[in-house]
């Protein structure tokens, strides 16, 4: 509670509070504004408040169980078929922006991983999170998640090889800034 | 949405039976991520609360619903690509596009250029891969994304 209020003061929800103030403002004053944004809102809040929560016990109850150390483990040099499969399942088990990968692509070029695989854990990365997949489902349905997995899955295996079919001979390496 | 709750309830119930301190911790943390990320969201529902009262549905669907064609593709590609909107932020959003009229191809280009480019990153990414890389990685994942929202388009 305590945190709740002092974010509202420092300034987290303003624009939440300003909306409010705004509403009935446009209430008292008979706007259009007030009924058809703040039906928006309420639709938008309860539908989310539902359960929005849930999945965020989700995440947090796979985060504990599926340690990335374990995964880590199975990632070097192999660039077959199953050094793909285990960059992808590492990359599945992250969390967070893109630009987070980036510190992660260079311990992987140090543990001597291929340009391909790398750059596959970045596709994989961005687009299989299984944080995003659960958020994905739940808000755009199942069959379109499969379906955005299915064809999003050849399209970075393909960057990977394009990426180090074009880099293999030119002294890439990666940097740590 | 209901499956959703149902795996959840399930997953507890399971991590409980099999280890409860575990099962604390990561309570604990998902209750903390989803905290963290609250007035965000609240903020997103606002100004997209707002946008939508601002913005007939008409010109929604127009330039970005199903038969938008190349238009809804490339204003989806640009947007996303020069962003920078959390996942746990880009997904209730993009449900409330949906049922706002937005069609999944378009969507399927947003997210994907969402997640896979990164306009205001590039530099930050160039220092780790080289410009050059970095330039392709981009452009690469660019071409991907608009295969994919075509392929959404097809089968959705």
């Amino acid at each position: 509670m305590k945190i709740i209020i002092s974010k509202i003061f420092l300034g987290e929800y303003f624009v939440v509070v300003l909306f409010g103030l705004l509403l009935l403002f446009s209430r008292c004053f008979h706007f259009s504004f007030g009924s058809v944004a703040a039906k928006n809102f309420w639709l938008f809040f309860t539908e989310m408040i539902a359960f929005l929560p849930f999945m965020f016990l989700l995440i947090g109850i796979i985060d504990v169980w599926f340690p990335k150390e374990k995964v880590e483990r199975h990632i070097g040099p192999e660039s077959g078929i199953k050094g793909i499969f285990w960059v992808i399942i590492l990359a599945m088990l992250q969390a967070g922006p893109l630009y987070g990968a980036f510190p992660v692509a260079y311990i992987l070029w140090k543990k001597s991983c291929s340009i391909k695989n790398i750059f596959i854990y970045l596709g994989a990365f961005s687009t299989l999170k299984i944080p995003m997949l659960a958020f994905e489902i739940g808000f755009l349905g199942l069959k379109f998640s499969i379906l955005r997995t299915l064809f999003t899955l050849p399209v970075f295996i393909v960057i990977g090889y394009l990426m180090e079919y074009y880099l293999k001979n030119r002294q890439f390496k990666i940097n740590n800034p | 949405m209901f499956f959703l709750i149902l795996i959840t309830l399930i997953a507890i119930m399971v991590s409980f039976l099999a280890d409860r301190q575990k099962t604390y911790k990561g309570l604990i943390k998902g209750m903390r991520m989803f905290l963290n990320i609250l007035p965000v969201l609240l903020n997103m529902l606002v100004f997209v609360s707002i946008l939508l009262y601002l913005v007939p549905n008409e010109l929604i669907i127009r330039w970005l619903g199903k038969g938008s064609g190349f238009y809804g593709i490339t204003i989806a590609a640009l947007l996303g690509s020069i962003s920078m909107i959390p996942g746990f932020i880009a997904f209730p959003l993009a449900g409330i596009l949906r049922k706002g009229g937005v069609s999944y191809e378009v969507l399927a280009v947003f997210i994907t250029t969402l997640m896979m480019v990164g306009v205001l990153t590039l530099p930050l990414e160039s220092k780790y891969f080289g410009i050059k890389a970095a330039l392709l990685r981009n452009g690469l994942s660019l071409a991907g994304a608009v295969i994919i929202g075509i392929l959404i388009g097809l089968f959705m």
